[in-house]
């Protein structure tokens, strides 16, 4: 008997106890909790999210479409930074006012090479205000997992309000489970030295989080 | 009402031949070094304050948490009730993804499926993330006697690595070392391990995170393997969820190009749309955050992103076991958040390291003797390793009742009974130790059936109080070690109520 016939067999003597007419899952569990906590204008939706994020670290900006290009110009220019990692799909307006060495996101960089990189700068799939939360999905405008890991200084741009949420239930139904997702809530951070928060461990030190619109 | 008694038993328990007992005294004894040692009673009583408040704040911001704890606890019991369904579900969907699952029913297979795996990339070294599935199998070690070199990248798992110590807690398993213990197992040990520990470290929390930051960056960037466990298992998608806060686990999971995640069983959810539950309740139940920093989620594998090889090993070791158990089985629930950890008064004094188990805490009282067996002294002492406060119960964001199966074990151990142990149906006998606690039962439940010799007992005790021992003698000297005995009133209440009347005669 293979090990997977032996556990499957054991789990369903295990439930013997269990009648097959069983309440199905859809009524088995009560979704009574709610969609989002409290009620908010788009606009105090948009507030909650820049202060959470700062709540946790992050340092947030806000502009407009016309302002984007020097905000990003400007943060690179304050970290000293001397190249930037750029998905394949970024907007090319948002670093066009930017004078620094764009390194592309390709399949065949080493993770040594992408350390060598002092920034990167992404788009997001989607904001969470309530956690102060930006889920990246791999789309071509945020590239491959690692280039938002490797490098210290992280960029995330959200368009708001349209990509902003409030709640984790909403932003679960606009993500696609078949895409690799990365929720970013702050700054690398620990609580393993006596349980009190500490940022800045693996991850990028410093997450900035420019909110467009 | 069951005569169980809920006292920690005096004597050690008999150990069960079929179980070899890992070499670990009872839980009293543990227990007992630990509370004599001031610097850890210090550390664990800071840290687990600490936290305590701060969760309670973040669970307090949510108006719903009442309904979430509950939506958690039915996903979870819903998926128990017809796990063997989910589990062919999630192993067809990571398939179809890309993925390999294997299965292994006990922790010595699981450590051969990950060898063969490791081995056959040709590597000598893996990286890993914290992974509570793979501390239970002993991986690491198993890893080690074929030659395999397992770093440990979670902070605080690093430096119970380079303390050659062990873990005492699930989500902060250093959570018995304060900042001056681990700059000295920092400035010691890096050194052996690879890039030393920066010169003049100073205790501060931040220069110790970016100690911990340049020592592994290097394995990182070279690292070949990954090995992680999941927090959860989307068995309608396939997708499996890491919820972390270093970075360490983004650098396991994306980095290697070989992805092992050894995962038990119990960690499945049906549907995606389940995680908003837990992803609401684990971060403010465990660190006390609205969100934690990073949550990955991967389904098998992506084109060019991430790892090309993808392994899911899927881990029974004693949980269907658990399942057999209709009162037990709730444990299997646990999202490992350790809230019931940082409550407890118990643990608050004796420590991680007196549960002998990876899973410590009140937790870890109703989880190991299930997954491991009630044979061994430390795991028959583990149910009694309670107050029964009830404060776990409180906390725990999938509502398992521990006190309540604490008392079902402890009824099991004193009692004996049917229960499964590795597939099979044993009949446990009842532990020795408790032959006088049953006599006295026994005794009890004979006398208060008959009311006559009742009276008699009640006054000829009363007759002769002044006669009576301060403490038992024979099997009982144990158990007055540490109780006073009840004074016997001058005259038994129901004498008293018959002469006045209910109270209504005389006053006294």
């Amino acid at each position: 008997m293979s090990s997977r016939e032996r556990i499957l067999g054991r789990v369903r003597r295990a439930l013997a106890d269990v009648p097959r007419d069983d309440t199905p899952y859809e009524r088995a569990v009560a979704r009574d909790y709610l969609r989002e906590h409290g009620e908010r204008t788009v606009e105090e939706t948009v507030d909650l999210l820049a202060e959470n994020l700062a709540d946790y670290r992050a340092l947030v900006h806000r502009t407009d479409a016309a302002g984007l290009a020097g905000v990003v110009a400007g943060l690179l220019a304050a970290r000293g930074a001397s190249s930037v990692l750029v998905p394949p799909g970024l907007d090319e307006d948002w670093l066009a006012s930017a004078e620094v060495a764009r390194v592309a996101d390709r399949a065949e960089s080493t993770p040594h090479e992408l350390d060598r990189v002092d920034s990167v700068v992404t788009a997001c799939a989607v904001a969470i205000a309530e956690t102060g939360t930006v889920v990246l999905d791999g789309s071509p405008d945020q590239g491959r997992r690692r280039i938002t890991l490797v490098p210290d200084h992280h960029i995330c741009v959200v368009r708001v309000p349209d990509q902003v949420v409030s709640s984790v239930p909403q932003a679960l139904e606009r993500l696609d489970p078949a895409r690799p997702l990365t929720w970013i809530s702050g700054p690398s951070a620990t609580s393993d030295i006596e349980l009190d928060r500490v940022e800045g461990v693996h991850g990028p030190r410093t997450l900035e989080v420019v909110l467009v619109g | 009402m069951s005569g169980t008694f809920v006292g920690m038993p005096v004597f050690p328990p008999p150990t069960h031949p079929a179980f070899p007992p890992p070499t670990h005294p009872a839980f009293p004894a543990a227990a007992r070094n630990a509370v004599r040692d001031t610097t850890l009673r210090g550390n664990l009583r800071h840290a687990t304050h600490t936290i305590r408040a701060k969760r309670a704040n973040a669970v307090a911001e949510v108006s719903d948490w009442a309904e979430l704890r509950e939506a958690g606890k039915r996903i979870k019991d819903h998926t128990l009730r017809h796990l063997d369904r989910h589990l062919e579900q999630l192993e067809e969907s990571v398939t179809a993804a890309g993925g390999t699952v294997h299965w292994a029913v006990d922790a010595d297979e699981a450590n051969r499926i990950v060898t063969e795996l490791v081995k056959a990339t040709g590597e000598s070294e893996v990286v890993k993330v914290k992974s509570m599935a793979t501390q239970e199998t002993g991986l690491n070690e198993a890893l080690e006697a074929e030659g395999i070199a397992a770093y440990e990248t979670d902070l605080a798992e690093l430096i119970v690595q380079l303390g050659e110590d062990r873990p005492s807690h699930i989500l902060v398993p250093a959570i018995h070392r304060n900042r001056g213990e681990i700059r000295e197992i920092f400035a010691r040990e890096m050194s052996e391990w690879g890039r030393p520990a920066p010169e003049g470290l100073t205790d501060a929390p931040a220069e110790l995170a970016e100690a911990a930051r340049l020592h592994l960056r290097e394995k990182f960037l070279r690292a070949k393997v990954g090995v992680s466990g999941a927090n959860f298992m989307v068995a309608e998608t396939g997708t499996l969820v890491v919820v972390e806060s270093e970075g360490n686990g983004r650098m396991c999971l994306t980095l290697p190009e070989t992805l092992i995640s050894v995962v038990g069983i119990e960690k499945t959810v049906p549907t995606w749309r389940d995680l908003e539950v837990f992803l609401q309740t684990l971060p403010r139940s465990s660190t006390a955050e609205r969100m934690n920093p990073y949550t990955s989620m991967w389904t098998g594998t992506t084109d060019e992103d991430g790892p090309r090889n993808f392994h899911l090993v899927l881990l029974d070791n004693g949980r269907t076991d658990a399942l057999s158990d209709e009162v037990g089985r709730q444990a299997l629930r646990c999202i490992r958040c350790s809230a019931c950890l940082n409550v407890c008064p118990v643990y608050e004094r004796a420590g991680g390291h007196a549960y002998g188990s990876v899973y410590p805490g009140p937790i870890g009282a109703i989880l190991s003797p299930q997954l491991r067996g009630t044979g061994s002294e430390i795991d028959a002492s583990l149910p009694y390793a309670s107050s029964l406060c009830g404060a776990c119960y409180e906390v725990c964001p999938v509502a398992i009742d521990i006190p309540e199966v604490l008392v079902h074990l402890r009824e099991r151990v004193a009692q004996g009974g049917e229960v499964t142990r590795n597939g099979n149906k044993v009949v446990l006998k009842p532990a020795k130790g408790h032959a006088a606690e049953r006599a006295a039962m026994r005794a009890a439940r004979w006398a208060f059936a008959r009311p006559g010799a009742l009276r008699t007992g009640q006054r000829l005790a009363s007759r002769t109080r002044r006669l009576h021992p301060r403490t038992l003698p024979g099997p009982g000297r144990a158990w007055s070690g540490t109780r006073d005995l009840p004074p016997v009133p001058a005259e038994p209440f129901r004498d008293w109520w018959q002469r006045t009347q209910g109270g209504k005669g005389a006053a006294k």
